[in-house]
């Protein structure tokens, strides 16, 4: 409890390779939440104690094959109700969980918990510079309130800059009928 | 095979297809009740290969406009099957276990459930859901002139937890198959009866399956009909509407205009009140978490027994987890998950059984409530 800042946490996790169970790695974080401000992502600094695995051969195929398509990519519901995941829709799951993760730091106070449930639509759209970029529409799952959220999320990755998560916005209502 | 979409104009056509359907013996999709039939509603009936075009005769000679729904049942029973072929015993049985079945699939292997062990299984009416739909519940009983204490088991609360009723279908059929093989097995029904509730929120489930993947309430509507849904599990009369809650319709766990005003709740609810002294233990599965929650989530003053429980809880999850590590944390949802009043594990404490425990299956939320059906059989193993 850091008096008139907010409360910080200490962690220490193993992380875990989802495409290699027996592969993992240790990591400290801390975790500060800002008191009052409920709109200000939690700080985090984390320090990882070994080395991440190499994904450059995959990242390598998946790259050339989305650059190669000659329609967009376009594709609903990974995981389908049944849990399944077409193994080429695989990589793209990847992503969006990665992503997700990016709205889910943003969007964490000490009273969420936020998981991505299921991606609910996913197209592609060309780019002429190098990046590849995704549109996805994601439900999370929040833990407390048992809501499902819709939100809509531009994403562009490249093998060699990662990740990054250029527009969100959290959509209205939420998946109930 | 073929199913077919009918939708019959008048009421001739509708007895004419109920002619058809019990001297045919053909298979109804829905409605589920061959007097469910009705004028203007649609109708899906999967007819066997060699009987279609006598079918279709018949149709064109009443003049029944139908089509084709889908032309080849088969070839979609392949598509959907999962490409490891398991053990010999689903084929044997015909029912795949390692799948997720819809609600009338679940109706139909309760019936031939009860009709293959006849001798150990009765199928018993619990109550109405809100849509009208018969709720039913297994008991397994070994004959004997005792009287026997009570093991309550229910699954699929919350609409959008397809491994739960995967589950609870999963493990009357581990007892049954196993009854005469396994002396466990057998010693625990001399002293137990099992009393197994595979889908209490049918019509949520049904919306799960249809419409909405990630529905979790029933679907009685509020408001005009405007919103729809109550969250059983925040519906019991323990601490009702006091924390973890919404009073508004339109959230997820909102907790209906009072306690037990859900059919489904009160249909449970009067059941165990009537047999509670009988009850030694409550279990209502869910998904997902990875916990066994014992009382109470409305407090976090601990039940009295609270040592037995946590011990009896501890015991469970070691033994879960000696199957494939999957570790479960054990604990009263105040202290390890969230408060939540209504719910019915805490109910049925509050009413006097003494274990009464939430199990919150696989996974951790990697796949959350779309856990994939090759992870029924794991899932289920550990948790037997």
């Amino acid at each position: 409890d850091i008096k008139d800042v907010g409360h910080k946490y200490h962690l220490e996790l193993e992380l875990e390779d989802e495409l290699d169970k027996d592969s993992t790695v240790n990591c400290t974080a801390e975790v500060l939440y800002h008191l009052g401000n409920k709109n200000v992502a939690p700080d985090v600094q984390f320090t990882l104690e070994g080395e991440l695995k190499s994904t450059e051969e995959a990242d390598h195929v998946f790259y050339t094959r989305i650059r190669s398509l000659e329609k967009e990519l376009e594709a609903e519901n990974i995981p389908d109700s049944h849990g399944h995941v077409p193994p080429e829709l695989q990589p793209l799951h990847l992503l969006a969980w990665a992503a997700s993760g990016f709205l889910v730091w943003q969007n964490s106070t000490e009273n969420t918990q936020l998981q991505l449930a299921q991606v609910k639509r996913v197209k592609q759209v060309r780019r002429s510079d190098k990046y590849l970029q995704f549109d996805f529409q994601v439900l999370l799952h929040e833990m407390v309130s048992q809501e499902i959220i819709p939100w809509e999320m531009t994403v562009l990755w490249h093998p060699r800059d990662g990740v990054q998560v250029t527009r969100e916005s959290r959509q209205p209502g939420h998946s109930s009928g | 095979d073929q199913v077919l979409h009918i939708v019959p104009a008048t009421s001739q056509q509708v007895q004419h297809l109920q002619l058809l359907h019990s001297t045919l013996l053909l298979d109804l999709w829905k409605p589920l009740m061959p007097e469910d039939i009705m004028a203007g509603e649609e109708l899906h009936i999967r007819v066997p290969a060699p009987l279609v075009q006598e079918v279709k005769d018949s149709l064109d000679q009443h003049m029944i406009s139908y089509r084709v729904l889908i032309p080849d049942v088969q070839k979609l029973v392949d598509q959907s099957m999962p490409r490891e072929r398991s053990s010999h015993k689903q084929v044997r049985e015909g029912y795949v276990y390692t799948q997720y079945h819809p609600m009338e699939e679940i109706y139909q292997w309760m019936t031939q459930i009860q009709n293959n062990y006849s001798e150990l299984v009765t199928q018993h009416f619990l109550g109405m859901t809100f849509e009208n739909r018969p709720m039913y519940y297994l008991q397994i009983s070994q004959p004997s002139n005792k009287a026997k204490k009570i093991i309550w088991m229910d699954c699929g609360i919350h609409a959008r937890e397809w491994i739960s009723p995967a589950f609870c279908q999963w493990f009357v059929k581990e007892i049954l198959q196993n009854y005469k093989s396994d002396p466990k097995i057998r010693r625990f029904l001399k002293n137990l009866d099992l009393y197994v509730l595979p889908v209490l929120n049918i019509d949520g489930y049904i919306y799960s399956w249809e419409t909405n993947r990630l529905w979790r309430k029933n679907r009685s509507p509020s408001k005009n009909g405007t919103c729809y849904g109550t969250d059983l599990n925040r519906n019991f009369n323990s601490s009702w509407g006091t924390v973890g809650v919404s009073f508004d319709c339109s959230s997820e766990v909102f907790c209906g205009s009072g306690p037990e005003s859900e059919p489904e709740t009160r249909a449970v609810a009067q059941f165990i009140r009537r047999k509670k002294s009988d009850i030694a233990c409550f279990l209502t599965i869910h998904s997902y978490g990875q916990l066994i929650l014992s009382p109470y989530g409305s407090t976090t003053k601990p039940p009295s027994n609270n040592e037995e429980l946590i011990q009896v809880g501890e015991k469970a999850a070691a033994a879960l987890a000696g199957k494939y590590g999957t570790s479960y944390k054990v604990g009263p949802p105040s202290l390890i998950l969230y408060n939540n009043s209504g719910s019915s594990r805490d109910w049925a404490h509050m009413v006097g059984i003494p274990l009464s425990y939430t199990f919150e299956l696989r996974d951790n939320g990697t796949y959350g409530f779309l856990l994939p059906a090759n992870q029924i059989q794991p899932t289920c193993e550990e948790t037997m």
